[in-house]
């Protein structure tokens, strides 16, 4: 039996995880149109491969993934391309993204997939590029690429963390997942410890999974080196840096990343994601979501990536007294602006809320430095603190607290016997910091490029002025001779003489270019040429005449 | 007696000396101060102080020739920071300074003759484009100082505030009426 270790604080929130763990995986039915963002995970947006009116077929690449971070988007089914434009996305702001919008067929027609039996035998570098290709993201919710976190680290990657936790009251997924398809979910794992070199697999569920568990259990028996392990039920356990303290021990520090400790966690569902990409070369165009709260029917759902949640929410069967849908759970989910919006990669569970499920929040009375934050809190900050500096926009105080090691969990908001909503109040703070700091980035570089700019103009300026002086130095070099020769030469006669002398130039040059056309002219243009040449004559004669009229001036 | 007054003179030669000696040798070049105001500053070099740029406003800062609330750019939070900077009170903006939402430049490109008077008017290169040539404006160089608005013969620029994206919404202030205790249910 292995030894489990503890992480500071934690709640026990009510789970509520019976209501829609009790039926199956349904399958979503095909929805009238998908809304499909081009940036679901963290990094760069995928760039637009299709035009509008372009026929896709299911699992098409629809985005290419652009830049280092960054994963590709496909086509959750076959159909038409009826739009690219900026549509209101999954996202708490309410604001709208690049999306493409996909008008289904009902044929659910496959593309060529690329199956591949023999894996172990594909180089590890064409097994990361086909898992960014199949836009393989971490489905926990953090949807970092999943390609980018396969590296064998500098540092050895002795344990590889499958989380299968599910510590927020409400959410499913994962556990109704693991129960359906263990043997896929560890075939994956197999794949990551193979990508990895790590040398075990520690998958970590919470023991009120205990049909998971089995399943899990039953599975992990084919495998070596992979231990399931029934890990305590306490919020938040599934967080990742809980999860590797539990499991291992292991602290992951402020700061520190968990590859340099040598363990590497990721989602269940990450790795049958992963492992449906490689294995049979289906790209992530769904994923399984808990519809859940004041619905018919609560259940999970397999949804198409880009299905709009309104019709996900119609298929649970829609209830009177619905006021809001919050995407993810009850503690650190955020309130949906709109229903229109599709499921994304990160859409784990979608809560109907209502009046009786989540009564309105109690009034906010002054903190009274009880200090119960911070003994739930699992990260170990002072969260009144972080309050009080939030409160005052006193960030830097607050990034002396270390507010970006708080993991928004929602335990001191839980706890909280004034109903202070805390967490807000450190998502405020954390999004003005990073506001500040992208201004004064901006700034930065503004002021390196004005100041080369500067001391571009005045190096142009410099390098003229020694051209020029240059140049006068040349001159004066090249005609010291009639100078020295004639030391009591007027300036005026130097100037007649150099006007002399450029006549002269001009003259021999006129010598040297002969006329093209001179021969076979009739009588006519002989005469008017004469003419010309007369009146040039004469105005030489006139000029001549001037220049020598001037010394005498 | 004099052995005493020898002893405090040699002394006071020495240490005279050695400061003398500190001075030059740690001798700080330039006035650190208009750094420390300088990266205060927004370096929009827009010049809307009266100043040509953001170093020459720190510099009359630093020497007390200007007010600390010239500057639309850095907003109110920036004239907080130069208070705090320089241990002063906090002074509205006065008069016509009224800071406008961050914008940056756009030039029509269908009625740009390709000039180069915007070019040399931008105090970060921020605009590419040669002589007839059509210009366009980096965005995510631009500073929106307005400088290239002006010079333009065609009135081809206009000023466009920089919209809300997921990219860079904020979470807002929690507002919550505080309910005394003995009020409370």
């Amino acid at each position: 039996m292995r030894k489990l270790h503890t992480f500071h604080g934690g709640v026990h929130p009510a789970t509520c995880k019976t209501q829609s763990n009790g039926s199956p995986i349904a399958k979503a039915k095909l929805p009238s149109k998908l809304v499909i963002p081009l940036r679901q995970h963290v990094g760069h947006s995928a760039r637009t491969t299709v035009e509008v009116g372009e026929r896709v077929r299911k699992g098409q690449i629809i985005g290419q993934a652009d830049g280092h971070v960054s994963s590709a988007v496909h086509a959750s089914t076959s159909g038409t391309i009826s739009a690219i434009g900026m549509q209101p996305v999954a996202h708490p702001s309410g604001l709208p993204e690049p999306c493409i919008t996909l008008i289904p067929d009902g044929l659910d027609e496959w593309m060529e997939l690329e199956p591949c039996e023999d894996w172990k035998a594909v180089p590890h570098s064409e097994l990361r590029h086909r898992l960014r290709n199949a836009g393989v993201v971490g489905l926990g919710g953090a949807v970092f690429p999943s390609d980018m976190k396969l590296y064998a680290h500098k540092h050895k990657i002795k344990t590889l963390v499958l989380n299968g936790a599910e510590c927020e009251p409400y959410i499913t997924c994962d556990d109704l997942l693991m129960r359906e398809r263990a043997e896929e979910v560890l075939k994956g794992a197999e794949l990551m410890r193979e990508l990895l070199y790590a040398d075990e697999v520690l998958i970590g569920i919470e023991d009120n999974k205990p049909e998971a568990i089995a399943a899990m259990r039953d599975a992990a028996g084919k495998h070596s080196g992979m231990e399931v392990i029934a890990v305590p039920t306490i919020y938040p356990g599934g967080g990742a840096k809980q999860l590797i303290r539990v499991l291992t021990g292991i602290e992951v520090a402020a700061g520190v990343r968990s590859t340099d400790l040598g363990v590497q966690c990721f989602n269940v569902g990450t790795a049958y994601s992963a492992w449906r990409a490689i294995r049979f070369g289906e790209p992530l165009i769904s994923r399984i979501v808990t519809v859940t709260g004041n619905v018919e029917s609560p259940q999970n759902f397999e949804a198409l990536i880009g299905m709009p949640i309104a019709e996900l929410i119609a298929q649970a069967g829609n209830l009177p007294g619905t006021t809001g849908l919050i995407m993810g759970g009850p503690m650190m989910g955020v309130l949906l602006p709109s229903d229109k919006a599709g499921v994304v990669k990160a859409t784990n569970c979608i809560i109907a809320a209502s009046d009786a499920l989540f009564p309105p929040p109690r009034p906010v009375l002054p903190c009274i430095r009880c200090t119960r934050c911070a003994d739930a809190c699992p990260a170990e900050l002072q969260p009144q603190d972080l309050y009080w500096f939030a409160r005052a926009k006193n960030f830097t105080k607050a990034e002396e607290y270390h507010l970006f090691d708080c993991i928004e969990c929602g335990a001191c908001s839980y706890v909280c016997p004034s109903n202070i909503p805390l967490v807000q109040y450190y998502r405020f703070a954390k999004s003005e910091i990073w506001a500040q700091q992208a201004g004064q980035k901006a700034a930065d570089a503004a002021r390196e490029r004005h100041e080369f700019r500067e001391s571009r103009l005045e190096r142009d300026k410099r390098e003229k002025a020694e051209k020029l002086a240059a140049k006068e130095k040349a001159a004066a070099r090249s005609e010291p001779a009639p100078v020295s020769d004639k030391p009591d030469t007027k300036p005026q006669d130097e100037i007649a003489r150099k006007i002399q002398a450029a006549i002269d130039q001009a003259k021999a040059q006129a010598a040297e270019v002969k006329p093209k056309n001179t021969e076979q002219l009739t009588p006519q243009q002989m005469a008017e040429i004469a003419e010309i040449e007369a009146r040039r004559a004469r105005i030489r004669e006139i000029a001549q005449a001037s220049t020598d009229a001037q010394p005498r001036e | 007696m004099l052995s005493a007054l020898l002893a405090m003179g040699a002394i006071a030669i020495t240490l005279g000396a050695v400061l003398g000696f500190a001075a030059i040798r740690f001798r700080v070049e330039g006035n650190p101060l208009v750094d420390k105001i300088d990266a205060v500053l927004p370096q929009t070099q827009c010049g809307q102080c009266g100043y040509p740029g953001c170093k020459p406003y720190a510099t009359a800062i630093a020497e007390g020739t200007a007010d600390i609330n010239l500057c639309p750019p850095g907003g109110e939070e920036g004239i907080h920071k130069l208070a705090d900077l320089l241990g002063t009170e906090f002074k509205p903006f006065g008069g016509s300074t009224v800071p406008k939402p961050k914008s940056v430049a756009l030039i029509d490109e269908s009625t740009c003759i390709g000039c180069t008077l915007c070019i040399q008017a931008c105090p970060v290169d921020a605009i590419v484009g040669a002589a007839k040539q059509m210009h366009t404006v980096i965005a995510a160089e631009c500073t929106g100082c307005e400088l290239c608005v002006p010079p333009c013969p065609v009135d081809c620029i206009s000023m466009e505030p920089i919209a809300d994206t997921t990219g860079n919404w904020k979470w807002q202030y929690p507002v919550y009426a505080i309910m005394p205790s003995q009020t409370a249910p």
